[in-house]
């Protein structure tokens, strides 16, 4: 059975109706890429399938033996609090935070856990340095690391690499796939088509003319062509 | 001087009057940091001018146990305070500032209306800024104080995890299935309990400043959540427990001094927190 499922899906913020009858099914091991423009509703509709707000109407199927609190999220970057004194290990540990239920304190194996992911994204040494001293590129691993602790099957990164330079971007890109190759499921919302076209299994597209299916399918659809030529076209103005 | 303070201390009122002063410094500065990095600071503020309403209403119906009316109306301004802050930032400022002003002017006009008594100017001034009522305190007033700032005490501790994680970041605990709209229900709580019976101790216009200097003097010294918790309670009880032997000893006002012994720490802390800073680079 899907990981995830969607049926007629429709979203929006009072009676205001943002998008309308989105479907897409997510398998395990998929990587799926959703696009939109900006304002789409892209961090509206990840923050439904987290159960952080009301659908309008659908479904939201959950299967193959995920547990709703066993996602890991990763935010798109807000101006979190800027003077907020939290360490790295503190942050990272707070990822466990699902797995404790009603029990106060974190145990061995939680600890355990935070020095593995911390380790998987290379964060180790960072451990005891104060989060918001830190470059976005290394906040972002920080964030991965916490999203991590909550799961071991799906991860849902929404604009990861919004703000890092070409280098950091393209770190935190081969970062993602590496998990993704460890059999951890990605859905990533994305303004950068091309990486989305380059590392993803499959593209949902949220405006304008709707469209799920694989990348393959993607770039010969009408969705996708027009959308390309946009990007295409934005980036050569620049 | 040491001869005068020996002798003070053993009066029972005086000991009363400290272990009341420290435990509600202790409370007060633990729940400080997480309204001060969420920007709640003005919540405490708002919520001491309820309690001061509240109070007013209470000696105007003459009530004997006036204890419960105000911790209840107080409790439940937290909650609405808190929602309508996480709902909408701006009408959640506005909010805040009707209710505490109102409040604050309604009890002022209730009990120049209703009460009689010779000293109203004295009553009033004792209710907003501390009074000698902390020398007064019965000894049921002091159980009821000690068991209520225990028990926050205990609730911090066994939630501190949970309050770290939905200060930081309340989507992602959420995420995670933690039930934060409770959590912050429970804060919303213990913040009510402090400020009635901080009331007591400095007055309802300097309660905020017990709430808020500890946190952000121990937040220019350290750099995680855990630090910055251990010290602003451990500033917040020496500066109580200084600025009450102070005051007894130069016969200054309790509230008053205690502030001011927090203002000095700050600076301080400040002043290390910049030199420290100046230093590294
Ligand atoms: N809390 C909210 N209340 C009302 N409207 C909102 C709220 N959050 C976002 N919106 C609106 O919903 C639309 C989609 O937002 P969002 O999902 O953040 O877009 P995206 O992530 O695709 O850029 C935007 O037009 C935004 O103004
Ligand atoms: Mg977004």
């Amino acid at each position: 059975m899907a990981l995830l499922t969607a049926q007629n899906l429709s979203l929006g913020y009072d009676s205001n109706v943002l998008i309308e009858n989105i479907n897409f099914t997510v398998n395990p091991g998929d990587y799926l890429c959703i696009v939109g423009e900006n304002g789409a509703g892209k961090t509206t509709l990840i923050k439904t399938l987290l159960n952080l707000r009301e659908q309008l109407s659908g479904q939201i199927l959950i299967g193959d033996g995920l547990k709703k609190n066993e996602i890991g999220y990763l935010p798109q970057q807000t101006e979190l609090q800027k003077d907020f004194p939290a360490s790295v290990k503190e942050i990272v540990l707070s990822g466990c935070q699902g797995r404790c239920g009603f029990r106060p304190f974190y145990n061995k194996e939680e600890k355990e856990l935070v020095k593995i992911n911390m380790d998987r994204m290379g964060i180790t040494d960072l451990a005891d340095r104060c989060y918001r001293e830190l470059s976005g590129g290394q906040q972002q691993r920080v964030l991965l690391a916490r999203a991590l602790c909550a799961t071991k099957k799906l991860l849902l990164l929404d604009e990861p690499v919004a703000g890092l330079d070409p280098k950091v971007t393209s770190e935190m890109y081969s970062l993602i796939k590496d998990l993704n190759k460890d059999g951890i499921t990605i859905i990533m919302i994305s303004h950068d088509i091309e990486a989305a076209l380059c590392y993803a299994s499959h593209i949902l597209h949220i405006s304008g003319e709707m469209f799920f299916g694989t990348r393959d399918e993607y770039m010969v659809s009408d969705a996708g062509k027009i959308f390309l030529m946009q990007q295409k076209g934005g980036q050569n103005n620049d | 001087m040491i001869d005068k303070l020996i002798m003070y201390m053993q009066f029972t009122f005086v000991q009363y009057a400290l272990i009341v002063g420290v435990l509600i410094a202790l409370c007060s500065s633990l729940l400080g940091v997480t309204l001060v990095v969420k920007r709640f600071s003005y919540i405490g503020d708002g919520l001491s001018h309820v309690a001061f309403g509240a109070m007013a209403i209470a000696s105007v119906l003459n009530l004997t146990n006036n204890m419960w009316l105000i911790m209840s109306v107080t409790i439940v301004s937290a909650i609405l305070l808190l929602k309508t802050g996480q709902n909408a930032k701006i009408k959640g400022d506005a909010a805040i500032a009707m209710i505490s002003v109102g409040a604050l002017a309604f009890g002022y006009l209730l009990m120049n209306i209703f009460l009689t008594s010779a000293n109203l100017t004295g009553d009033v001034c004792s209710t907003l800024f501390g009074s000698t009522s902390i020398l007064t305190l019965t000894k049921e007033e002091v159980l009821l104080c000690i068991v209520l700032s225990v028990l926050v005490i205990i609730l911090y501790i066994f939630n501190y995890n949970k309050i770290f994680a939905i200060t930081f970041d309340e989507n992602f605990s959420k995420s995670t299935g933690v039930n934060a709209d409770r959590y912050n229900l429970l804060i919303a709580v213990m913040v009510s309990v402090i400020i009635v019976l901080a009331m007591n101790l400095v007055g309802s216009l300097l309660i905020s400043a017990l709430v808020i200097f500890p946190a952000i003097s121990a937040m220019h010294l350290f750099k995680n959540f855990k630090m910055v918790s251990i010290s602003s309670a451990i500033f917040s009880v020496l500066c109580a427990f200084m600025g009450m032997i102070t005051s007894i000893l130069a016969g200054t006002p309790v509230g008053s001094t205690i502030v001011a012994v927090n203002v000095v720490s700050f600076l301080l802390c400040y002043l290390t927190g910049l030199i420290r800073g100046r230093l590294s680079k």
